[in-house]
């Protein structure tokens, strides 16, 4: 056994575009412990809710972060709502929901462009991303903003999807179901791909229940728990749903996990799209949440479970703002799994948990 | 391997039309409702001061004594919730997005008064 030595990874790393910081403990090539360390991009955004009205924080919430922006917005909005007891029209959850599972799908198609980027295979970044590109033109057209969405508002949304603009939407996610098929049967049956991460920063199903892990990350290693499947909003209205499972536990399994995720998340799209209730798209919202009122909520990030508290003080303020994102959970698991991994597995174990520390910061 | 299994892809993106647009040559069209900047038509404008509380970002600042009306284009964040709050209808979103700057000016509009006239 060699001497032990301290690597630093971060927080600026060709991998990740994010400042997470990991001091690795290595001994002959192999991780021994891996410590990180937050707190690069902390901007205080909960602290923030008490200078800010209800109606305005919506806008703070959503740019916790770029990617789950859309989920954000909608996260915070239903909060208010339950803590107001405001009835959404069947609509706006609809639209919500689409826009949601687009943003999921943004959301993986741009962890699978830089996955593939890490392994070195860059035409399969650039297809994954030129498939991203059609997502955030929908968003664009449908919404007026590409990432940040500011689509939502407490009590529904501002603005509607037409029956033509709904059709174009189908459209450009069949066109991209065709593509991300061929892409992602190339990822997954690729020989070097899998020499890279079958077997790789392995979390046995029973750590990842010890963990409290969350998301694509924990499904991987067959803890069947996905936000979505509680039904809430017009999740309740699917016909059936599964969530992706796998019970291998390594980077190959989460990697197919997500990957797996996008056609599901298009196929809700579709089913929606289907079965829209015609009706207002929002309900004026008047008043302050009560004092003493506190709720809490939960929704399916593309990352996992994020849970939202709230609690009112009878003004137009709230008191108390709370957001756990599935990141600060899933950063325990990843340190597990880094933990006899080889230094060069690293940053493939890192990216495979798809980490958001913007997200993680507030 | 893989490098052929996508390779009839890429070979594809060949003879295919650019996903890209060939910028400054070629500009894409801004889709209606695209959020680019708030503009304001100073003269339906009333003073109230509602856009100003309405902006997450204080953004805008009304002044009634000097009649004006102020945004720090860098300060906003295209919200549209001051859009969508005014009372009188006078601002509006415009899908131009504003062109790059080296100082963080901010753009004053003289409202008029029209009961004067
Ligand atoms: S722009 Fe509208 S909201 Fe703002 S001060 Fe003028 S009238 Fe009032
Ligand atoms: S668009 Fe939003 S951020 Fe910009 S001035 Fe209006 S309210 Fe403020």
């Amino acid at each position: 056994m060699g001497k032990a030595t301290v690597i630093p990874f971060g927080p600026q790393h060709p991998v990740l575009p994010e400042p997470l910081h990991l001091d690795l403990v290595v001994q002959d090539e192999k991780v021994v412990e891996a410590i990180p360390q937050i707190g690069f991009v902390h901007r205080g955004l909960e602290k923030l809710v008490e200078t800010r009205d209800y109606n305005q924080f919506l806008y703070v919430c959503e740019r916790i972060c770029g990617i789950c922006a859309a989920g954000h917005s909608i996260g915070y909005a239903e909060t208010i709502e339950r803590l107001m007891g405001v009835e959404v029209p069947k609509r706006a959850e609809y639209l919500r929901v689409i826009w949601h599972e687009l943003s999921r799908v943004h959301s993986h198609l741009l962890w699978l462009g830089l996955a593939a980027d890490a392994f070195g295979f860059e035409s399969l970044f650039m297809h994954a991303w030129r498939l991203r590109e059609r997502v955030l033109d929908i968003f664009e057209k449908t919404t007026g903003g590409r990432v940040i969405l500011s689509v939502v508002k407490v009590g529904g949304v501002h603005r509607d999807i037409d029956d033509s603009q709904m059709k174009e939407i189908i459209y450009v996610l069949d066109g991209i179901m065709d593509d991300y098929r061929k892409i992602m049967n190339t990822l997954l049956t690729d020989y070097s791909v899998k020499n890279r991460t079958v077997g790789v920063g392995t979390l046995s199903h029973e750590e990842a229940l010890a963990l409290s892990m969350v998301g694509p990350f924990a499904r991987a290693s067959n803890v069947n728990y996905d936000v979505r499947s509680l039904g809430n909003g017009a999740y309740g209205d699917l016909s059936d749903f599964q969530p992706i499972l796998d019970a291998q536990g390594d980077c190959y399994a989460r990697v197919k996990v997500r990957c797996l995720e996008v056609l599901q998340s298009i196929e809700i799209i579709k089913e929606l799209a289907a079965k829209m209730p015609a009706g207002d798209i929002s309900v004026t919202v008047k008043g302050s949440p009560a004092e003493g009122a506190e709720v809490c909520n939960v929704l399916e990030q593309p990352r996992g479970e994020c849970y939202y508290y709230a609690r009112g003080n009878g003004s137009k303020n709230l008191e108390r703002m709370r957001i756990r994102t599935p990141t600060s959970q899933n950063i325990a698991g990843m340190v597990s799994a880094l933990k006899g991994c080889d230094l060069a597995d690293v940053n493939m174990v890192i990216l495979t948990i798809d980490p958001c520390i913007s997200c993680t910061e507030r | 391997m893989s490098g052929f299994k996508l390779g009839g892809m890429t070979l594809g993106s060949v003879f295919k039309k650019p996903e890209t647009t060939l910028y400054p040559f070629e500009q894409k069209v801004a889709p209606k409702g695209l959020r680019g900047h708030v503009a304001i038509s100073p003269e339906t404008c009333i003073l109230c001061g509602i856009c100003q509380k309405s902006c997450p970002c204080g953004a805008i600042t009304v002044d009634k004594k000097a009649r004006t009306w102020e945004i720090r284009r860098f300060s906003c964040v295209q919200c549209g919730a001051c859009v969508r709050s005014c009372p009188k209808a006078c601002l509006s979103m415009e899908t131009a997005y504003t062109k790059p700057a080296t100082g963080k000016s901010s753009h004053v509009v003289e409202v008029p008064d029209t009961k004067e006239r």
